[in-house]
């Protein structure tokens, strides 16, 4: 037995930034599952304990001049950043039972993300 | 009857007109190699105690009726073997998540509320008449949304879903999975009229993909899949919609 | 679903409590309360990564500086433990990419276990290459 298909107006769903945040959340976790280990393990692990010799500055200063370097690094913080937030909101919203405050969650969550996300473009782009 | 051939099993009683609060009585029920819990149950109440009060049909895994906690996991009675959990007590409750009515009965009207806001039957615009004859498929159109369809509405998924469990509103791994069936469909064309349901801020963007429900199903259903495809589709028709408002239809 | 009119007392459905510790009741939740803590060490190692930026940014003095606090016992244990959580994160989130992405290539499905193999390629040739890029 079939329906023919009601037709629906702009419904509130399709403005919803919820598939915004999913994408963001998706796009930084892809991007610091590549990214982050071998970067953390490096500056965070290795190198601390001398396993392997820092980089000498010079090197690490052209590197970072690199726009190519500058363009991936702003994108990893900034998807990275917005993956935290929409994991962390979830966590405080089911684990500590905030649900009541879905909406202010949600707000400061996602608006520290985006000061963080400026903050991090801003000193990429200057160093 | 020998006692080692013979299993304790604490079912939970919770007369509401007895007690406020659920507790579990122990009964002893024979031990027999081809026995599962839902015979359990059944010479309990044939033999030992007829006020039990629980719900099951087929005892075959295929009705839905006889979903449990076994021994803190979401099981179909039906499908549980009284074996596997021997020498040691089996702990019989009911379904987590939802209330319970009594014994052994959990109220599933929130389900029953939630199933038809997904729509799950075929929609379409033009209608054919059956002196056209059959829709047809390929055997890859049916693969596409084969395994969704074989849910039997047990409610295990809702049972394991801690999201479920937190919020109530939560539309729930079966009924997006449902959802998903229809619009895998290549016979359906109702996506859109399912979409402000699925993708609202309760039905799909509410999972965090825990990923308990794939593993509670006893049908294969793989619901944890269902949504996440779900909320990839959804997100790319949104931006989509987002870049060329007027183009994309 | 009530007994009124039945002569019986009313239906008083029982609500389940949820326990506070409910990710402590099954190993399976346990990893995902871990897999969803890991967000925190990956936003640490956002933060520590533009802390590194800043300094390389400054001259060689703040780099070393920069060198010297990170070689702190405190530091080195923060980061092994943000390690190991970004190392879950990592692992479980390939680990379930096959769930959302079904993927056909000339008709057929693409495997899961394939999926997830191209991951963990494309993961050990990203690390390579930001390695490299660092160290040479």
């Amino acid at each position: 037995m079939t329906t023919a298909p009601n037709p629906t107006g702009r419904a509130n769903t399709r403005r919803s930034p919820e598939p915004m945040f999913w994408l963001l959340f998706s796009g930084g976790g892809m991007a610091a599952a590549l990214l982050a280990p071998a970067l953390l393990i490096l500056f965070g692990v290795a190198i601390p304990l001398g396993w392997i010799q820092a980089p000498d500055h010079q090197h690490l200063h052209s590197v970072l001049r690199n726009p190519i370097t500058v363009l991936v690094l702003i994108g990893l913080c900034v998807l990275a950043l917005f993956h935290a937030a929409h994991r962390l909101r979830f966590l405080l919203q089911h684990g500590l039972r905030l649900g009541g405050a879905r909406g202010p969650l949600a707000v400061l969550c996602y608006g520290t993300a985006a000061v963080g996300s400026v903050v991090a473009a801003y000193l990429l782009i200057t160093a | 009857m020998a006692d080692h051939d013979t299993i304790a099993v604490e079912v939970t009683r919770y007369r509401p007109e007895q007690e406020s609060v659920p507790a579990p009585q122990c009964y002893r029920v024979p031990l027999r190699k081809e026995w599962t819990i839902l015979d359990g149950l059944n010479h309990i109440k044939d033999r030992l105690d007829g006020t039990l009060s629980y719900r099951w049909s087929c005892r075959m895994g295929i009705c839905g009726s006889c979903g449990m906690t076994v021994n803190g996991e979401p099981k179909l009675a039906c499908s549980t073997f009284l074996t596997d959990y021997a020498p040691g007590s089996i702990r019989v409750e009911p379904m987590r998540n939802f209330p319970v009515i009594r014994d052994l009965v959990v109220d599933i009207s929130d389900f029953m509320a939630k199933l038809p806001k997904v729509k799950p039957w075929l929609i379409r615009a033009d209608e054919d008449e059956q002196e056209d004859g059959e829709y047809l498929q390929t055997p890859e159109e049916k693969e596409a949304y084969q395994r969704y369809s074989m849910c039997i509405n047990c409610m295990l998924c809702y049972s394991a879903c801690p999201v479920y469990a937190l919020e109530p509103t939560f539309l729930g791994p079966a009924v997006i999975a449902l959802g998903q069936r229809y619009n895998l469909d290549s016979r359906d064309q109702g996506a859109e009229d399912r979409r402000d349901v699925l993708a609202s801020a309760e039905g799909a963007w509410a999972c965090t993909l825990v990923g308990e429900c794939s593993v509670a199903c006893p049908k294969g259903v793989d619901p944890a899949g269902a949504i996440q495809r779900y909320k990839l589709t959804a997100a790319t028709k949104s931006l989509k919609e987002f870049l060329l408002p007027r183009g994309a239809r | 679903m009530t007994a009124s009119g039945s002569g019986l007392a009313p239906a008083r459905p029982y609500r389940q409590p949820v326990s506070r510790l409910w990710w402590l009741r099954r190993r399976s939740y346990l990893l995902f309360a871990l897999r969803e803590l890991s967000c925190v060490f990956v936003a640490w190692f956002v933060a520590f990564t533009l802390m590194l930026v800043v300094a390389v940014g400054s001259g060689p003095e703040p780099y070393r500086d920069f060198l010297d606090w990170s070689a702190r016992p405190w530091v080195i244990a923060l980061n092994v433990i943000a390690a190991a959580f970004v190392l879950l994160h990592a692992v479980t989130w390939f680990n379930l990419a096959p769930k959302a992405m079904v993927v056909r290539l000339g008709g057929r499905p693409v495997r899961p276990a394939a999926v997830v193999a191209a991951h963990y390629l494309l993961w050990i040739v990203c690390s390579i290459i930001a390695v490299w890029v660092i160290l040479r």
